[in-house]
């Protein structure tokens, strides 16, 4: 539970390893995306695809990725992370970045239907994968059931975890769980919440399983 | 009547984060926007001798502190705090030199040469020489009363470093406008940023801070934004286009403010049958390399340092002391969760020693209306220690429980705490924050600098504003935090959002509907058009405070709360688990009923984390598990059963009864847990209670 002293982080104040090999999509993917704006639009109207007419940047490589049920042609740069991808490339910002190393929960998408950190993965791995994010799952209109047991139960407080908390919700229901609200805490305890927003996450996933929560261990 | 107030209505920023469509600062793009990146001290003292930029610079903006226009100081109390070194490095990240580039990793790849000469740290605060601040208060004579005491108790109690870890790391972005600059960013007081960013670039130019969706503060993001937000502006002014700084999690845990470690000494006479006769405090304050909010810090940990008791003879000395490690700052519950820890703990000791039950010395000592404060505060009808003792007692069966625990693995601990709301002493009239309501044609916005963080700012203002102006709630709405329209009403800071601010906005919504005449907002609009209310906060014409000796109303009011704390240790490897935590909490009336809950559960998970699992290891003046792998707080497999009671209290000086609630919660956890701890027959003194203070206690 507890090693103060381990060396596991690998960024000091001024030096960056990870990042040699890991990188954010930055300008490159930014300039090279394909359908930046009008992907909401696209996906509005029903428009399956977005053309490839994005420029060929140095160092960048051509990947489709399938995204809320729209495949987007895009240029990214290979070490880009899923995470940086889906936020800067394909400009859907409701996944967040928390630690960017696994640790929080918070950048939690589904590729193919599990959860995953999407921090941890590079987009170029998820050519031809299903990715959903918190956008794809339901809207202010017509809220994903989970989303409208959020609502209802208070279930976050900044919300800035709540992305990842819901996504991973969704994603246990198709996991096997033990009926009990310590079920659902083992399952959900890769998603951090500083807010501690836990007993309402709790109640909101329960209501949704048809669990009356019982606000205990 | 009321109909909104008391109600947990719906939220007014529910739908948008369960959708993933609220925008938060790392969310934004602007036109031209280029990332910036912050190069600090890799020494904690010392200056530096040459700074050599090792990299092809075309391309890069590049500023250090000669390009600050105006003073390079962060404006706060004491400004003695720079933006950027000049030669003298007081701590370890401190920011150095800026740079900004479009591709971020030409950013990060780019190397900075800076030369050091070093020198000697000092990281003991109780080896500093030098305090930002000392504070002493004083009532009765206690060397006289302690000399005479029938029995006197000693006892030091320590608590470390916490980090904030709000989920969302700091960010702003910089955006030239108009000759000037608009800083949009994560924060909690925009005015403050606004009061900065004058220092750094001067009078001439126009400027606005605008506050994005903020995911978490916690006193976080109290003043440190006004730092990342000058180092941005700078780089914008330089650049001309508009800079994003996002720090990462190590950056920000490395380089930006944590909780105050503290050192408490206790001197405390009392009679045989337990009565409180003197109380001599020391305090001591891990204030780190500048001033920053320490002195106030220090203030509030001061003047709760008494505990909720009563006591004729109290003295006080505080300090707030110098070391070479970055600064500490807000946190809250702002010095009294740390003060609050030594008293309740120390209360659980003088029982021991006394032979006699701790409730009963709390009951017998616990402040009750009309009795007077460490600073000569008379108290009001409002305070409700006892009420808050007397249930959680009976709640838990708290009597019969620690009898059936002894001798288990399992203990139970309790802890009688209070908080005062608002600014301390004659804060809120310095402060004189006005709000203001204009009505629309629909019904009322509310135009404030009071920030949304996750507490629920917007809801529960609008539902005042709703049920004090007679509309529905749905048609109130909520500006978001501009500083360029927004009346200034003062920082989100200090249980003051709801009491203070919501109570100006009662007042403007009463004199609204008064203009109205009986009309809907919506005939009056069609009517006659729109118009606006501002009201400025008056302060209760009955406190006095005399800022010189600390004697006086230190605040309006305070919310008053008692926990108990059931834990479970494995003695085999020291590892302490909390099992059910019970809060009964009282902070006037609650305006919405399920926020306020949600502060209550989450102040207590964190007091749950400071007590037993957040360890900041320093090494060589600098956080040396800056990730979330080695410094833990809780998750929800950590959070055990919440059994939160809301007492209700009416408070006449806050909008329909209430009182300040966000930082209580933070209060009472830690020392309940120490004192279950305790109960398992260990003396401990200091938090975090990790496995390895929990094996040196056993081992004693
Ligand atoms: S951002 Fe991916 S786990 Fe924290
Ligand atoms: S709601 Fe703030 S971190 Fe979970």
């Amino acid at each position: 539970m507890h090693d103060p002293d381990a060396p596991d982080h690998d960024d000091a104040p001024s030096g960056l390893t990870r990042r040699n090999f890991l990188t954010r999509a930055g300008a490159a993917g930014i300039a090279g995306v394909a359908a930046s704006i009008p992907l909401a639009a696209a996906l509005a109207e029903g428009v399956p695809e977005a053309t490839d007419a994005a420029p060929d940047i140095p160092g960048t490589v051509p990947i489709a990725l399938r995204v809320n049920g729209a495949t987007l042609r895009m240029r990214i740069d290979p070490r880009a992370t899923l995470l940086d991808t889906l936020r800067e490339s394909v400009h859907l910002t409701g996944t967040k970045k928390g630690c960017d190393h696994g640790q929080c929960g918070a950048c939690t998408v589904h590729v193919n239907g599990e959860r995953v950190n999407s921090c941890l993965r590079l987009a170029l791995m998820h050519e031809g994968d299903d990715i959903t994010t918190i956008e794809g799952i339901g809207s202010p209109d017509a809220l994903h059931p989970m989303q409208a047991a959020f609502v209802a139960h208070d279930g976050y407080q900044c919300g800035y975890c709540t992305s990842g908390q819901i996504m991973s919700a969704v994603a246990l229901m198709k996991e096997p769980c033990g009926p009990r609200d310590s079920d659902v805490k083992e399952l959900m305890s890769g998603n951090i919440c500083r807010c501690g927003a836990y007993p309402n996450i709790v109640a909101a996933i329960q209501d949704v399983r048809g669990n009356s929560p019982m606000r205990q261990g | 009547m009321t109909t909104a107030v008391g109600q947990s209505v719906s939220r007014k920023d529910g739908i948008g984060k369960a959708t993933g469509a609220t925008k938060y600062a790392d969310d934004l793009h602007f036109p031209g926007m280029l990332f910036g990146r912050t190069i600090r001290s890799t020494i904690p003292c010392g200056r530096v001798k040459s700074i050599r930029m090792d990299f092809d610079t075309s391309g890069f903006t590049i500023v250090d502190y000669r390009d600050i226009p105006h003073r390079n100081v962060v404006a706060l109390i004491d400004e003695d705090q720079p933006y950027l070194v000049e030669t003298e490095v007081r701590h370890m990240a401190e920011a150095i030199v800026l740079l900004a580039h479009e591709d971020r990793e030409k950013l990060l790849g780019a190397n900075v040469v800076i030369e050091y000469e070093e020198a000697e740290p000092v990281f003991d605060p109780e080896r500093s020489p030098h305090s930002f601040k000392d504070i002493t208060i004083e009532k009765g004579d206690v060397e006289d009363a302690l000399a005479s005491a029938e029995i006197v108790v000693e006892g030091t109690y320590r608590t470390g470093h916490q980090e904030h870890v709000y989920i969302e790391t700091n960010g702003v972005i910089a955006v030239p406008e108009h000759g000037g600059i608009a800083l949009y960013g994560s924060l909690q007081c925009p005015f403050y940023a606004y009061k900065a960013l004058r220092s750094v670039l001067g009078n001439d130019h126009p400027l606005r801070v605008i506050q994005t969706e903020t995911g978490g503060g916690f006193g976080g993001k109290e003043e440190y934004p006004s730092m990342i937000a000058g180092h941005a502006a700078l780089l914008a002014v330089k650049s001309g286009r508009p800079v994003k700084i996002i720090y990462d999690r190590v950056e920000d845990m490395v380089a930006t403010t944590k909780r105050h470690p503290s050192i408490v000494r206790h001197r405390t006479g009392l009679t045989r049958e337990g009565r409180l006769v003197a109380m001599d405090v020391d305090v001591i304050l891990d204030g780190g390399a500048y001033s920053t909010l320490s002195a106030v810090v220090l203030s509030r940990g001061c003047i709760h340092a008494a505990g909720p008791y009563r006591c004729d003879n109290v003295k006080i000395f505080g300090r707030a002391m110098f070391t070479n490690t970055p600064p500490n700052g807000a946190f809250r519950g702002f010095g009294a969760p740390q003060t609050e820890f030594a008293m309740e703990v120390h209360m659980e000791r003088i029982a021991e020693q006394l032979g006699m039950d701790s409730l009963t010395l709390r009951e017998m000592n616990a402040l009750r209306p009309g009795d007077m404060t460490a600073t000569s505060q008379v108290l009001k009808q409002d305070a409700s220690a006892l009420e808050c003792l007397q249930e959680a007692v009976r709640r838990t069966d708290y009597r019969r429980k620690r009898e059936e625990l002894k001798g288990t693995n399992r203990g139970i601990g309790l802890a009688l705490f209070y908080h005062g709301a608002g600014f301390t002493g004659a804060g809120e009239q310095r402060l004189a924050s006005k709000a203001r309501l204009d009505l629309t044609a629909t019904g009322a916005r509310i135009m404030v600098a009071s920030t949304e963080i996750g507490q629920g700012t917007r809801t529960m203002h609008a539902q005042i504003v709703s049920d004090a102006l007679g509309v529905p709630y749905e048609t109130i709405e909520v500006a978001q935090p501009d500083t360029s329209v927004v009346a200034d009403s003062g920082p989100t800071v200090a249980s003051r959002t709801c009491m203070v601010v919501g109570k100006i906005l009662e007042r403007c919504a009463l004199e609204m509907k008064e203009r109205l005449e009986g009309m809907t907002p919506a005939q009056y609009h069609a009517k006659h058009g729109a118009f606006s209310i501002v009201k400025e906060h008056i302060q209760p014409e009955w406190m006095r405070w005399d800022d010189d000796n600390y004697q006086g109303d230190a605040y309006a009011t305070y919310a008053w709360g008692c926990d108990v704390a059931e834990v479970e240790i494995d003695r085999d490897t020291y590892e302490v688990r909390p099992v059910k935590v019970t809060a009964v909490q009282e902070f006037g009336r609650p305006i919405h009923p399920a926020l306020a809950m949600g502060q209550i559960e989450g102040g207590t998970v964190q007091g749950l984390g400071y007590a037993l699992l957040e360890h900041v290891v320093m090494k060589n003046g600098a956080m040396a598990n800056p990730t979330l792998t080695n410094y833990t707080i809780p998750t929800t497999l950590d959070t055990p059963e919440l059994d939160i009671v809301m007492l209700e209290n009416h408070y006449d000086g806050g909008p329909f009864g209430a009182k300040g609630l966000g930082e209580l919660p933070m209060d009472g956890p830690a020392p309940a847990v120490v004192n279950a701890i305790r109960h398992l027959g260990l003396d401990l003194r200091d938090i975090p209670a990790i496995p390895e203070t929990l094996i040196a206690c056993a081992s004693l």
